[in-house]
């Protein structure tokens, strides 16, 4: 488990070390690593990596239903933590590379630019969940921490529509985010459909079971 | 010395700066003539732009040269909104030098005594080109300094004698899905069209380019023939020009036809009005070779600090008139 969450967090942190690297190289040497506009580059790419993320943590319940890998569960935590950290880093290089002197800006900007206002919020309601995130907060916090936590689906839509909005014509890209979170979050409706439906029929206890089947199976 | 001579000094020979200067001067002519094959200027290392480049007062208040530091070629040749070519920046430049820019005809028409098809060589035939350094500004809320090779507008719309129902040109870009495999998708109303009033068309300012840094104009930046109203958003710079039309009415643009509540006709660089979703109040200025990491945006101006063309909008509500 320590090896495979090793692995992991190496591979989650590829794509930082890589940009921090690059951006190393252009303040040092001023190369083109970042192109002709490296603080649109840096960006750009931060944010994708926080969407990625993001997608990849709601990725993991499905993954695990339609697997039986259990296991799966262990790693959503740090992938949601880390569409927290790129999304952090995404905001930090908004504010202190792109406005720089004019970071005040930012205030007019969120009131006024619906792309902003949408992902300042998916920004915002990450921070109760990466606090929250700890194993402390989840036995304190009991049934309500999943509750607070289904903030997720709202973080999704809100992220998906603050690359979408921000695209001038060609929607190519943000429409292909918007299709995977659209199979993620469909899927959970459509199980909960599913489970309701069999619930009605035989016993409300198979509901129950459809959100930890896996303890259940492997006693039996 | 013959031009070919001038053309032939190794770049390590060119000391100083007013040698540079004056064989891009020589460039420049040398741009403009059809019967010779342009490879020879690209084959010999081009200097790097200078820092400082000299501009008489004249020039300054024309407003036809700037002394802000110049865009590197580099960042100006590789980083590009032409969606003809892939909506990403990178697109354009990376796209394999698919556009055929020879031969290039240009079909001028509509309400003038003297329409016709043209040569891109006979369009310019008789105008002696010149270097103006201009600002462009994005909408994007990015900018350049690039200097530019080519001829003013007037001067070449003049010659069709548009009549006095003339009160707009219309500019159509190539449409060849072939040639440009970004219209493939259908991310704009192809091909790309845009427009300006007869009086904008007819300002001093208003330019049509053939090259940059002294070489003829790359794919990406619009070959073989785009259009520069400095004063105006970058994607009013209508590129790879095929048709030009005098027309009577306003005639419709690409962008404000994918977006009329985000793109006016106009498009004048105004910080005091915003885009839906850019502030124009400030910009990055991608030029020079310090660091752009770090660099501080700056403020922008009024008809990107080209005071001259206010005339044309006096009266007009800019807000409404965007």
């Amino acid at each position: 488990m320590i090896a495979a969450k090793t692995v992991v967090h190496a591979l989650a942190l590829t794509p930082a070390a890589w940009l921090g690297w690059q951006v190393w190289t252009v303040s040092q040497t001023g190369s083109d690593a970042l192109g002709a506009d490296p603080v649109a580059e840096i960006e750009h790419r931060l944010g994708l990596w926080a969407l990625r993320f993001l997608m990849l943590a709601l990725a993991v319940t499905p993954l695990r239903q339609l697997t039986g890998q259990a296991v799966l569960v262990r790693f959503r935590r740090m992938l949601g933590l880390y569409a927290f950290f790129y999304a952090t880093l995404h905001f930090s290089a908004y504010l202190g590379l792109d406005l720089r002197g004019y970071w005040t800006q930012i205030f007019a900007e969120i009131v006024k630019r619906p792309y902003i206002t949408v992902g300042f919020t998916a920004w915002l309601l990450l921070l109760p969940l990466a606090i929250t995130s700890t194993t402390g907060w989840i036995k304190r916090l009991g049934r309500n921490w999943a509750r607070l936590h289904k903030l997720v689906y709202a973080i999704g839509v809100l992220a998906v529509l603050h690359f979408w909005w921000l695209v001038k014509s060609d929607i190519r890209e943000p429409a292909l985010y918007a299709g995977i979170l659209a199979v993620l979050l469909g899927w959970r409706v459509w199980k909960k459909w599913g489970a309701a439906r069999v619930g009605r029929v035989t016993t409300p206890s198979v509901s129950r079971a459809g959100v930890m089947p896996l303890k259940s199976g492997n006693g039996e | 010395m013959s031009l070919r001579d001038a053309l032939n000094i190794p770049a390590s020979q060119i000391t100083d700066e007013a040698v540079y200067a004056d064989r891009r001067r020589l460039l420049a002519a040398f741009a403009a003539m059809p019967t010779l094959a342009l490879s020879g200027c690209s084959d010999a290392a081009p200097p790097p732009p200078p820092s400082k480049t000299i501009v008489t007062p004249a020039q300054a208040s024309s407003g036809f040269r700037t002394t802000e530091e110049l865009t590197r070629f580099e960042d100006a040749t590789s980083y590009n909104n032409f969606y003809e070519f892939g909506s990403g920046k990178a697109d354009p430049s990376q796209a394999k030098k698919t556009l055929r820019t020879k031969p290039w005809t240009v079909l001028v028409g509509g309400e003038c005594a003297k329409p016709g098809r043209l040569s891109l060589d006979d369009l310019l035939k008789g105008f002696k080109p010149e270097e103006r350094i201009y600002r462009l500004r994005c909408v994007e809320g990015w900018s350049m300094v690039i200097p530019w090779l080519g001829v003013p507008l007037g001067p070449v719309l003049k010659r069709f004698e548009p009549t006095s129902k003339a009160k707009y040109v219309a500019f159509v870009t190539l449409g060849d899905p072939v040639q440009m495999p970004g219209i493939r998708y259908p991310i704009l109303d192809w091909p790309y069209r845009e427009g300006l009033r007869i009086d904008e068309a007819m300002h001093p300012l208003a330019f049509l380019a053939t090259g940059l840094y002294g070489k003829a104009l790359p794919q990406q930046n619009g070959a073989p023939l785009r259009l520069l109203v400095p004063w105006k958003y970058g994607f009013k710079g209508i590129k790879s020009i095929v048709r030009i039309e005098f027309v009577e009415k306003m005639p419709e643009t690409a962008w404000h036809a994918s977006q009329p509540s985000e793109y006016g006709f106009f498009s004048n660089v105004n910080p005091n009005v915003d885009h839906p979703r850019w502030s124009q109040k400030t910009e990055r200025r991608i030029a020079g070779t310090a660091s752009k990491l770090f660099a501080e945006r700056i403020p922008t101006k009024l008809f990107n600090g080209y005071p001259q063309v206010a005339s044309l909008y006096a009266g007009m509500d800019l807000r409404k008139w965007f």
